[in-house]
């Protein structure tokens, strides 16, 4: 118990501090936010329950008034913005991540993280983002999606990522990667 | 650490969080209801003196905190100038505008501490069928305190790289930022333990 609660507590922190270093450039010089990238380790480092949890516990302190979002953006303004559709699925992303994570284990941990990411971590994130968009922009859901289509490719490259940092983890801390213990 | 909390100590502040809350909730669900022009430049008059009301600093602050909105602002106006259906498009920036800014005044006049207090609330229910409940609040004291330590170490991490290497700070210090979470954690784990645990 208090395992979970320290580990879910300390990756909740991990996600918000992801969004306070300056952003990581990538080999060819491209800048991203890690801060998605932490909703993917959630998952693939905790598993869905508590991967969920910690992302779920993110967010719940960023909905009371914590300015834990990239760029210190935090409150209640945040879920009625365009964008809160992904800051609501966040948790949901992690939870799907981690379950495939669990769920596929004939493969190497890292190559299931990687695929888990992309399918938690992008394509039930961006349900959730897009459906936001609709709400807020009254938009059909076509249009809404051509709005964030430019985002994809950079969180493709983020999902790869989290897989090879999933399978270091995994060397470096066995124990304590539970998606897969 | 820093909260969104407005320093300007306003009457609201006084007020209780759950009713904010339920106000803010019922002021949005109207808001999405409504597509009528002249209903949402009063709602948003409205939005604009509850910001004006306790002074200048309180309506710069709050200003400035929706000003992260602008570049959605721009993309719908262009977005329905083009389709040739403005009135639409200025009654969906009015309503995004208005939604945000009610929330952030929630944000801005209620403390962290009240905030906890209704999550205490709505969470009474949990306890009385025998959950713990105990784990959520104790979850909330250790992300608050470990952002800024996490965030530290982050930065320690960035400046060991840039001694090193002529590039700059790449992916590759998040494999060693999640190891000193996790160990973080396990420590914490550890020392729950030691004094009586959960």
């Amino acid at each position: 118990m208090e395992r979970n609660v320290a580990l879910i507590a300390l990756f909740a922190a991990l996600i918000a501090a992801l969004g306070l270093v300056p952003k990581l450039t990538l080999a060819f010089g491209v800048p991203i936010t890690a801060q998605s990238l932490g909703v993917m380790l959630c998952g693939t480092v905790l598993g869905a329950k508590r991967g969920g949890l910690a992302v779920l516990l993110f967010v719940g302190l960023v909905a009371l008034g914590l300015p834990l979002l990239a760029g210190g953006r935090g409150g209640l303004g945040v879920f009625a913005s365009p964008t809160a559709g992904f800051v609501i699925g966040f948790p949901i992303a992690a939870f799907v991540t981690g379950w495939i994570v669990e769920q596929w284990r004939s493969v190497s941990i890292g190559l299931a993280a990687g695929f888990a990411s992309i399918i938690g971590g992008i394509a039930v994130l961006y349900v959730f983002g897009v459906f936001g968009l609709m709400v807020t922009l009254n938009k059909t859901a076509m249009e809404a999606a051509i709005l964030v289509i430019a985002f994809v490719p950079g969180d493709v490259i983020k999902a790869v990522l989290a897989g090879i940092i999933t399978a270091a983890l995994a060397r470096a801390r066995p124990a304590s990667v539970l998606s897969r213990a | 650490m820093i909260s969104l909390t407005s320093p300007v100590e306003t009457r609201a502040h006084r007020w209780p969080a759950g009713a904010k809350l339920a106000a803010l909730c019922a002021a949005t669900m109207l808001l999405f209801a409504s597509n009528d022009l002249r209903f949402h430049f009063a709602a948003f008059a409205c939005c604009l003196l509850l910001y004006a009301l306790p002074g200048r600093l309180f309506f710069r602050t709050g200003l400035r905190r929706l000003a992260v909105l602008w570049p959605f602002f721009v993309l719908i106006l262009v977005w329905h100038v083009a389709t040739g259906d403005v009135q639409a498009g200025v009654v969906i920036t009015l309503r995004m505008v208005t939604a945000v800014g009610l929330a952030n005044l929630v944000t801005m006049t209620t403390r962290l501490s009240d905030m906890i207090g209704v999550v205490r609330w709505l969470t009474a229910p949990l306890r009385r069928i025998g959950i713990n409940t105990q784990g959520i609040e104790l979850g909330i004291a250790l992300v608050v305190r470990f952002t800024p330590v996490l965030a530290q170490k982050g930065q320690l991490l960035a400046m060991a790289w840039r001694a090193r290497a002529l590039k700059r700070v790449g992916w590759q210090i998040v494999t060693p930022f999640a190891t000193l979470a996790i160990d973080d954690a396990e420590r914490v784990a550890e020392a729950l333990r030691a004094r009586g645990g959960l």
